[in-house]
């Protein structure tokens, strides 16, 4: 019914009629181009070469300064209104609208090079029974197109038939949604059977109806209709275009959406763009000026109406006026409206937008933010929110990736009660390891993984000497795990672990002599010192977060069975055998010693098992494994079984490695005042270790409340007994400051007033209290309770939820948030912190394209906020301030003159002073200023990150800033124009002439407000590059020359009503008086703010005014900043962590993955365009990153 | 060696520019340099005001309102504006010499030449000595562009139109006889605007270039006989003509009308009586304007202007008090040491 209304509509042209459902057929194109569907080509450009002028304009014109002008042309035209030449108002517009036409054509450039590139990608279509290579825009809904490994898909597609068994396909879906995870499609059994004959595809003729082009990923509906019968569709059939085929070697697919109409497409164009504070702020102040340009205006206009009526009319005789007072003031305000048009100056943007283009370049350029060993440059893929990074208060940061490496490396082990992995010299004390350290010479093994090392010698001493619990207990990290290995070459292996704590042991079983090197569902194939030997593997009982521990039971080619059992030392403890309780004593004294360095540690331990035992057990097992009902308890009650009465090994210590720097760059930005919370995935050991190895969570905190309840009630009740705690008398209710901002105020605004807090405390809470804590009614609660922690730490937490608790800290703290991560579960908080920055140079860049800012390592981050976010917030401040002073000036003069000429809208200077006074005689000085300016240089701003603090109280620039602005504005004017009127008004010039006439005058005012500018403008440099003194003079000189170009009598011949002002400037700048009242009037605007400067730095010093103060004492620079390795002891006793929460044990036994021979498989679960797989052994891919807990409701 | 550079291919220049460590000079307001700074430019300041007081008190200025507005004026009669071509006379005594050269101006008051549709109305052109814009004046001149008739004007506007037209002459009462003090009008305009701004058109005789053309209304003679006597004064450059055409920039404005250098007078007025007679012939009343002349000499630093001086007297001295404030204040609270 749908298809034949839409085949209805479309045939009477309404190409209007919205898809109801889609019909198609396959290899049929005829009727398929009927309803004219889409085809595969995609258009993301906004021009062509003939819309680009209008519609760019039109697109300006909608901007409201842009407007602003147009309008103002607009009165301009009126010959009654007009008070200046049209030039004044059409050159900087032209020169803004042709700038910022010539970056929207150069970005819609690039937008038509980079869709030709995709359109043009050849594809295999199918068409009339023939493989043909086709561009992607000519594939059309209902071809049957074929693609192979690692290819992209090419649009929406019903999976028809594939290379792998059960027909199915694995794909990649970061592009669409970020999860790197491979996902499985699998086609319908009845179209799975044409597999690759091409024949058989290309007779097929199923017939699909499915839902209309929408934007949801994750449903599809729909129906296939082959030989009569009817078989549904569902997402599980569909392959969606920016999804990547992965492990499989082709399929073949039906394309039912294409170009546009692809989900993806569907669901592009929403980016929002982010606006800074200042941004904000600065429309409301542009709102407000545009109120007090009306009140100036009227009070001019009523002005003018009075003069009129009193003076005016009677002076008919000179000037005849045919309008009535009234009227004329009405007339004066519009003409009014236009001369005081550069206090709203639209070179502002223009000028907005330059410093911050130039401040990301500099953030581009830096070399300290490089990082050498993956070549990344630092990169600001957002260049409009520079000066947000100044005012950063809270941030949040993923873990994983983030703050570690996610490298895990095998650090230290106890064997049988004794510990390696430590240096001693002879003397006994501990030996600091760094690179250059002697490391372990593994190339008696030449299986060994060269990117593994170790330090200590006598671990390998003990394993070539045979000792049997050292063997042991290689072979069992050998044995006890869920790796996959890849053997591309003969010796050259590669695992692919589930966590990186797997990887990291194995390679260290590997590299001691125990080699995993290849598994079955049934067998594990272990080189034991050289030594080919296989083991049965029995069962696998598995790890999950309640058990903290996995186990194998092997059988080994002697006939003896063994468990082999690895997990948290305290569950391990539990179970073993009375006869450990002396080297359990020991390594546990060691356990702590490896937790208090913040290293995760696993106890191992082994059991014998009596063979009849076993084949018992194994039968319950099965028996278990296939119960209907109560399955999991039942296996949990097996498991608990058989492991008991261990014998301990001894336990491994691994190091997730911290990245460099990493919490020295956490006492700075702390020591800036800036809270840092970590919202990880990871589970809460893990969290806390890693809080505790960065320093977030200190020993010496006065509590560290850890909130994980599992009702509402509990959470609510656990946050306010942490909030009593923290502040015993404080008020139940939070005080809330109600204000409102925004335009016209609309929007309502509650801030959450900080609360004081005696003494630190901590915050740990996981993803299920939290997603509780986030409900409306106890949001508050948690804000209050975490605001007042020094750290807060999440752990176990969704993507959606990282946005959440970025969104409700948005909300109730108005203050300015930053989100760091390096994942594609990072991408959500990303988007939603004001400021998102993205760690590169690693696998996945979801993070660093959904991003402002992105570099290589987390210690970047201190030198992002505390230098160039510092200095671009304070050069942003500095420009606006001065920027609008120069305005506010050059406009009241302007203001105070129509008292002196009748309110007649006449302009105080040349029209060309005004055309130019803001593009040429005063652009590049600021600019100068507010791109090279530094208070103090990076090294003092390391050295005192105390001067990160008023850019987060926006202590630089605010509506209170700007009323002060306004207020020097004021004044400066009142003394550039009536000292000036005094000055002249009743004298003569030195040869009689007289010397008020309204050039004259108009030069010396223009002259005096420029030099008092300039001098303002070197007040508030502090940083006198070549630069700023180039463009000072330069601009200075750059105005003489003008004014005695402009002035001379070549160009009044030449353009004689244009440049009436001939010979004024030698005419009056002849004149001693003259210079005498442009010294008077500069010395009189600039001596009373420097001695308020110099007074107020001595009397009430800012942090900034002591830390320039203390540069210039001592010439030397600061001392660069000290790396002390933190070494802590510690009394704290959970080093136990692993990354992953539930293991793969069953696919490893179900063998599912395992069915064809590795040899003809590219390779496990990589992506094999990364060459970082190839080239960092040591980094796990890892199956499934995190597995996140289900999305709270 | 090329994986190297490979690997290197990202990094950034390292130039003092993109890294941000151009070399600056970093001035800070110290008290080394702000209280020393205070007090030089406070004494400088005070030896300038001292320098520009007393130039500004060496120079005579004489002001005499002759509107006519009190009855005992001699100019009452003629401040009825329907009194044509009279003549009035303003008397005034010298008890010293009036050191010369001595200029002679006439003053307005609450006259707005800054208005500006007054100012915009005139045409460039047309003074310039185009002869294009005779025929077809600019529109700003509207309403004195056509005359009923519909010629054009010319000069056309209000500018032109409201020509000052009192003339002075000025006699010394020497024994009972008026003497003639001779007024020397050339020159008074700016260069540029007598050779280049304003020019007439090259036809000669000069009449027939203004064919089809009519005088302002307001005027009594046409733009070519302003100075009949001298063609290099006459039409569009004659002096008075010019020196109207520079408008002034405030209400009050005072015009120089003629230099006293010559004869008797090249080194000024000597002391005795003197009368000016005026043919009072521009109405200000209507619009509650004034009328005044001003005799003048000057110095250095132009015409007499108190207020400069003062001004720089008081902000020297400011400066200097400034200084001993910030100075005190320095002594008190300047940074320890060893503050943080």
């Amino acid at each position: 019914m749908g298809s034949l209304l839409s085949q209805f509509g479309l045939e009477c042209g309404e190409k209007e009629v919205k898809e109801e459902e889609r019909h198609l057929r396959a290899n049929d194109r005829e009727l398929n181009l009927s309803y004219k569907y889409a085809d595969n080509a995609i258009k993301t450009s906004k021009y062509n070469i003939f819309t680009f002028l209008p519609l760019n304009l039109f697109e300006q014109f909608q901007r409201l300064a842009n407007a602003y002008f147009l309008f103002l042309l607009c009165l301009q035209l009126i010959p009654e209104v007009s008070s200046l030449s049209w030039y004044t108002t059409v050159v900087p517009l032209v020169l803004v609208l042709s700038m910022t036409m010539a970056k929207d054509g150069s970005d819609d450039m690039n937008r038509h090079i980079c869709d030709k590139q995709v359109n043009n990608r050849k594809v295999e279509v199918l068409i009339d029974g023939e493989l043909k290579r086709e561009r992607w825009m000519d594939v059309q809904v209902g071809d049957i197109i074929k693609l192979e490994n690692n290819q992209f898909v090419t649009a929406d597609l019903l999976l028809l038939s594939s290379s792998e068994p059960l027909n199915l396909v694995y794909i990649e879906t970061a592009e669409l949604d970020g999860e790197t995870n491979l996902k499985v499609k699998q086609a319908l059994t009845v179209t799975g059977k044409l597999e690759d004959s091409e024949e058989k595809l290309a007779s097929f003729n199923g017939e699909v109806r499915c839902e209309p082009p929408n934007n949801r990923l994750d449903k599809f509906t729909g129906t296939l209709t082959l030989k009569g019968e009817t078989y549904s569709l569902d997402n599980e059939r569909i392959l969606l275009r920016g999804c990547t085929l992965r492990n499989t070697q082709w399929c073949f697919g039906l394309v039912v959406f294409g170009g546009p109409d692809t989900k993806l497409m569907q669901n592009c164009g929403r980016t929002t763009f982010k606006r800074t504070s200042i941004d904000r702020l600065m429309n409301v102040l542009v709102l407000n000026i545009f109120g007090f340009l009306a009140i100036m205006c009227l009070i001019l206009a009523i002005g003018n109406g009075i003069w009129e009526y009193q003076d005016g009319s009677k002076f008919a005789a000179f000037l005849p006026k045919g309008v009535n007072a009234p009227f004329s003031a009405f007339l004066t305000f519009w003409s009014y409206i236009i001369i005081l048009n550069t206090v709203v100056p639209i070179s502002l943007y223009v000028s907005v937008e330059i410093i911050r283009l130039g401040n990301s370049f500099y953030i581009d350029w830096d070399r300290k933010m490089y990082y050498p060993k993956s070549d990344t440059p630092a990169e600001a893929r957002t260049t409009t929110l520079n000066e947000e990074l100044g005012q950063i208060k809270y941030i949040f940061s993923d873990k994983t990736g983030t703050l570690t490496q996610n490298i895990m490396t095998f650090n230290k082990c106890s064997i049988n009660g004794k510990s390696y992995g430590e240096l001693l010299d002879f003397s006994g004390q501990r030996v600091e390891i760094n690179e250059k350290t002697e490391k372990v010479d593994f190339s008696w093994n030449n299986l060994a993984d060269p990117k593994f090392c170790f330090h200590d010698h006598s671990l390998v001493e003990v394993v070539r000497e045979g000792n049997p619990e050292v063997q042991a207990f290689f072979r069992l990290l050998a044995l006890c795990h869920t790796v996959m290995p890849e053997e591309k070459k003969e010796g050259e292996l590669y695992y692919q672990a589930q966590s990186p704590d797997e990887g990291a042991l194995v390679t260290a079983a590997r590299n001691f002599g125990f080699v995993f090197r290849s598994r079955t569902p049934e067998s594990i194939t272990v080189m034991e010192m050289e030594e080919l030997v296989t083991y049965e593997l029995l069962a696998v009982l598995d790890f999950n977060n309640v058990r903290k521990r996995m186990s194998v039971i092997v059988r080994s080619p002697e006939g003896k069975i063994t468990l082999y059992c690895k997990g948290a030392d305290t569950i391990i403890f539990e179970r073993l055998n009375p006869s450990c309780s002396n080297l359990m004593e020991v390594t546990t004294e060691h356990l702590n010693e490896y937790a208090g360095e913040g290293l995760r540690t696993l106890a191992l331990a082994y059991k014998d098992i009596d063979p009849e035992y076993m084949a018992d057990w194994k039968l319950r097992h099965h028996e278990a494994n296939t119960a209907m009902d109560e399955r999991e308890e039942k296996l949990d009650a097996l498991y608990e079984e058989i492991e008991k009465g261990l014998l301990l090994l001894g336990s491994t210590a691994v190091e997730d490695k911290l990245q460099d720097g990493v919490p020295q760059t956490i006492e700075q930005l702390s020591k800036a005042d800036i809270k840092i919370w970590v919202l990880t995935g990871d589970k809460q050991e893990t969290a806390e270790n890693i809080g505790y190895s960065c320093n977030m969570l200190r020993e010496e905190m006065n509590e560290v409340f850890i909130v994980s309840a599992n009702t509402a009630e509990e959470v609510r009740k656990e946050l306010q007994t942490a909030r009593r705690k923290m502040t015993p008398d404080g008020t139940e209710e939070p005080t809330v400051k109600k204000s409102r901002s925004g335009l016209f105020c609309l929007i309502k605004m509650e801030t959450v007033v900080d609360e004081p807090v005696n003494g630190e405390y901590a915050m740990v809470i996981n993803g299920h209290s939290l997603a509780f804590a986030l409900e409306k009614d106890m949001e508050m609660e948690l804000l209050r309770t975490a605001c007042m922690c020094q750290t807060v730490i999440c752990c176990r937490v969704t993507p959606l939820q990282k946005a959440q608790v970025v969104e409700l800290v948005k909300k109730y703290k108005q203050a300015v948030t930053l989100a760091i991560g390096d994942g594609a579960n990072d991408v959500s908080m990303i988007k939603a912190a004001h400021i998102g920055v993205g760690i590169s140079g690693q696998e996945g860049m979801q993070a660093v394209l959904s991003s402002d800012y992105s570099f290589a390592q987390f210690r970047y981050l201190q030198r992002l906020l505390l230098v160039h976010g510092r200095w671009s917030y304070l050069r942003m401040c500095k420009f606006l301030r001065y920027f609008f002073y120069k305005n506010f000036t050059f406009t009241f003069v302007h203001f105070w003159y129509g008292f002196f000429c009748g309110f007649s809208a006449q302009t105080v200077y040349d029209e060309w002073f005004i055309t130019l006074y803001n593009l040429v005689y005063t652009a590049l000085p600021v600019l100068s200023l507010s791109l090279f300016d530094q208070d103090v240089n990076d090294r003092w701003s390391f050295q005192y990150p105390q001067l990160y603090a008023p850019g987060q109280l926006n202590q630089f620039f605010s509506k209170r800033a700007f009323v002060y602005t306004v207020l020097h504005s004021g004044y400066s004017s009142l003394v550039l124009f009536f000292i000036p009127w005094a000055a002249m008004h009743d004298t003569v010039r030195d040869d009689g002439k007289d010397i008020v006439d309204y050039q004259s005058f108009a030069l010396l005012a223009q002259t005096c407000l420029l030099i008092a500018v300039n001098i303002q403008l070197g007040l508030d440099t502090h940083y006198w590059t070549a630069m700023n003194q180039f463009f000072l003079w330069g601009s200075l000189s750059v105005y003489f020359a003008v004014i005695f170009t402009m002035y001379s009598n070549g160009m009044f011949l030449i353009f004689t009503s244009s440049f009436p002002f001939i010979g004024t400037a030698r005419n009056s700048l002849n004149q001693p008086n003259v210079w005498l009242t442009m010294l008077l009037t500069s010395i009189l605007c600039v001596l009373p703010v420097v001695a308020y400067r110099f007074l107020r730095i001595l009397l009430w010093p800012t942090i900034n005014d002591k830390v320039r103060y203390k540069e210039r004492q001592n010439k030397v620079l600061p001392p660069a900043p000290r790396r002390v390795q933190a070494r802590r002891t510690s009394t704290r006793r959970s080093g136990y962590a692993f990354s992953h929460a539930q293991g793969y044990g069953d696919l490893v036994t179900s063998g599912k993955f395992l069915r064809r021979t590795p040899k003809s498989r590219t390779s496990l679960f990589s992506q094999t365009d990364s060459p970082l797989v190839q080239t960092q052994p040591q980094y796990y891919n890892t199956i499934s990153e995190q597995e996140e807990p289900p999305l709270s409701p | 060696m090329m994986k190297e550079e490979l690997e290197t291919a990202n990094r950034p220049d390292n130039t003092a520019f993109t890294q941000q460590r151009l070399p600056a000079w970093q001035p800070m307001l110290s008290a080394g340099i702000v209280i020393p700074g205070f007090v030089l430019i406070g004494l400088a300041f005070i030896g300038i005001g001292v320098a520009l007081f007393i130039a500004s008190q060496n120079i005579t200025v004489l002001e005499r309102d002759y509107t006519g507005v009190e009855t005992v004026s001699d100019c009452y009669k003629c401040s009825n504006p329907s009194v044509k071509n009279c003549t009035c006379k303003l008397d005034f005594s010298l008890s010293n010499l009036f050191e010369g050269p001595v200029f002679f101006y006439y003053g307005l008051s609450n006259y707005f030449q800054s208005q500006r549709a007054y100012g915009a109305s005139k045409d460039e052109y047309q003074l310039s000595g185009d002869l294009d814009y005779f025929k077809t004046p600019n529109s700003a001149c509207s309403p004195y562009q056509y005359d009923a008739n519909n010629n054009p004007i010319v000069p056309c506007g209000s500018l032109a139109n409201s020509m000052f037209n009192d003339t002075f002459k000025l006699y010394q009462m020497v024994n009972g006889t008026k003497k003639l003090v001779p007024f020397d009008g050339k020159g008074i305009a700016w260069w540029t605007d007598y050779n280049i701004k304003y020019r007439n058109p090259s036809v000669t005789p000069l009449k027939n270039a203004f064919n089809g053309t009519v005088k302002p209304p307001f005027w009594s003679k046409p733009a070519y006989e302003l100075d009949t006597s001298d063609p290099s004064n006459n039409g569009f450059v004659n002096q008075d003509f010019l020196v109207w055409m520079r408008r002034a920039a405030l209400p009050d404005f005072r015009k120089l009308y003629r230099r006293i250098t010559e004869g008797d007078y090249a080194s000024g007025l000597p002391a005795g009586n003197y009368s000016l007679e005026i043919a009072y012939n521009y109405p200000v009343l209507s619009f509650g304007g004034r009328k005044k002349v001003v005799f003048s000499n000057v110095s250095w630093m132009g015409g007499k202007n108190q207020f400069l001086g003062i001004a720089y007297l008081v902000v020297g001295s400011l400066c200097v008090v400034m200084s001993m404030v910030m100075l005190i204040v320095y002594a008190k609270f300047k940074f320890p040491e060893d503050d943080k």
